[in-house]
């Protein structure tokens, strides 16, 4: 029985082809999806995501998201998903300061969403650059 | 009978007008294969955004969460998408039937684009607040709207909020389109296809019985429902706004092309006739001369 896993961001599907396993990063920690799996809706959390594809371990940076999980398919929702090459630690620190500035202007009692919004690109991008680090080491 | 002088002006002025408009054409292709591609890169993301909501949707009730409660009463709030500029065709006048056909008379509107905004204006219908949206869209600029809309929602002050914007089905086809964007629908056991999807193309899949479907949840049902309902309803108001980002540049292509076209077809009639003209003109003094000859010998 094949598993199969789509990726999407909001800018593309990223990945969508049948796969041996895939390794997500949920809210409560890593979860390990095998074919069959139990029905499941889970919150993503930025982390490191990876999936078992021809005999080939794939690795990928996300953001935060969700997956919904049922017997024969996997569907990854994320606002990132980067491989190695893609990231540019720059370009993530540079979004990192960014963030951070306005977070420190914003009304955190009044504007909730909008400090969650923001944290949530500092998390997808230092998630991005810790992943970039690990990989080249 | 106009004579020479005068149809020499007007194709001289045809042709000025042709330039632009083609100028005009040019900039919106441009334009419009950016737009394409942006709406057609989100459906995906949408459209599997509301196949997960559909799924889920059994294990909530409407007091599950306040996006999903269902109120009496018909005070609405109208999120219209239209565009700042003009000369795209008949889109704004489409969707302006549309949003008359389908909201309710006493309707409240925010509005998005200059266009439709005067004719709320022009009509007398109550606007609650303007938006404007940069080319492209950036999603930041989209989710104060979202945001906006939703408060107005939760604080009781609307009982829904539709949202009219013109879906792109393709470069020639454009459709105005009003969808019910809260409360969240969808989740009311028989009420077939009540899910509207922003971004058509990809249908909603029916699994009632399906028992790969009874989800567990992690980390509990209500903080997953908690999550994604606001980002579906950021989703689908940056969707909204990129179909129709899409819409007004293909409408504006093909509606320049058109006027291009028209202005050469004319230039050609015109100068068809000043060609005529000059050579009756000719013809005319040539007869003169010969006339004048005769009459010497």
């Amino acid at each position: 029985m094949a598993l199969h896993l789509d990726i999407v961001t909001p800018e593309k599907k990223v990945f969508s082809a049948p796969v041996d396993n895939v390794y997500l990063p949920g809210a409560d920690g890593e979860i390990g999806v095998l074919p069959a799996h139990a029905g499941l809706v889970t919150a993503l959390k930025p982390g490191e995501l990876r999936y078992l594809h021809n005999g080939q371990v794939v690795t990928l940076a996300v953001g935060s998201g969700f997956a919904e999980v049922t017997q024969t398919k996997v569907v990854v929702l994320t606002d990132m998903a980067l491989g190695e090459a893609e990231i540019d630690e720059q370009t993530a620190e540079a979004a990192i300061k960014r963030a951070e500035e306005k977070l420190a202007n914003v009304d955190h009692s009044m504007d909730a969403e909008e400090v969650a919004y923001l944290q949530g690109i500092i998390s997808r991008s230092a998630a991005a650059i810790h992943f970039k680090r690990k990989h080249r080491g | 009978m106009a004579n020479l002088r005068d149809i020499r002006r007007r194709i001289k002025s045809v042709k000025n007008t042709a330039q632009i408009t083609r100028a005009m054409q040019l900039v919106a292709a441009a334009k419009m294969k950016k737009a394409q591609d942006q709406a057609l890169a989100g459906r995906e993301y949408a459209a599997h955004l509301t196949q997960v909501l559909f799924d889920i949707r059994r294990n909530f009730t409407e007091e599950s969460h306040p996006l999903l409660e269902h109120r009496q009463g018909g005070r609405e709030l109208v999120l219209v998408i239209s565009t700042d500029k003009g000369l795209c065709g008949p889109l704004n006048t489409n969707l302006a039937k549309a949003v008359r056909a389908k909201t309710s008379p006493d309707a409240h509107f925010v509005t998005v684009g200059r266009k439709l905004r005067t004719m709320c204006e022009k009509l007398g219908k109550k606007v609650i607040a303007d938006f404007t949206v940069k080319d492209p869209v950036p999603f930041s600029q989209t989710r104060p709207i979202a945001k906006f809309v939703t408060q107005q929602f939760l604080e009781g002050n609307y009982d829904k909020v539709s949202i009219a914007f013109t879906s792109f089905v393709n470069t020639l086809r454009q459709e105005p389109e009003v969808v019910t964007l809260l409360p969240i629908q969808g989740h009311r056991k028989g009420e077939e296809q009540a899910f509207e999807s922003i971004g058509k193309g990809f249908s909603v899949e029916e699994h009632v019985n399906d028992p790969a479907r009874d989800f567990t949840f992690e980390p509990n049902p209500s903080e997953v429902l908690a999550s994604i309902l606001p980002l579906y309803v950021n989703y689908e108001v940056f969707q909204a706004h990129v179909e129709s980002r899409a819409s007004e540049h293909s409408a504006r292509m093909v509606a320049m092309k058109s006027a291009t076209d028209n202005a050469k077809k004319f230039i050609k009639e015109l100068t068809l006739e000043y060609n005529k003209l000059r050579q009756g003109a000719i013809t005319a003094e040539l007869l003169e001369i010969t006339t004048a000859m005769k009459a010497m010998e």
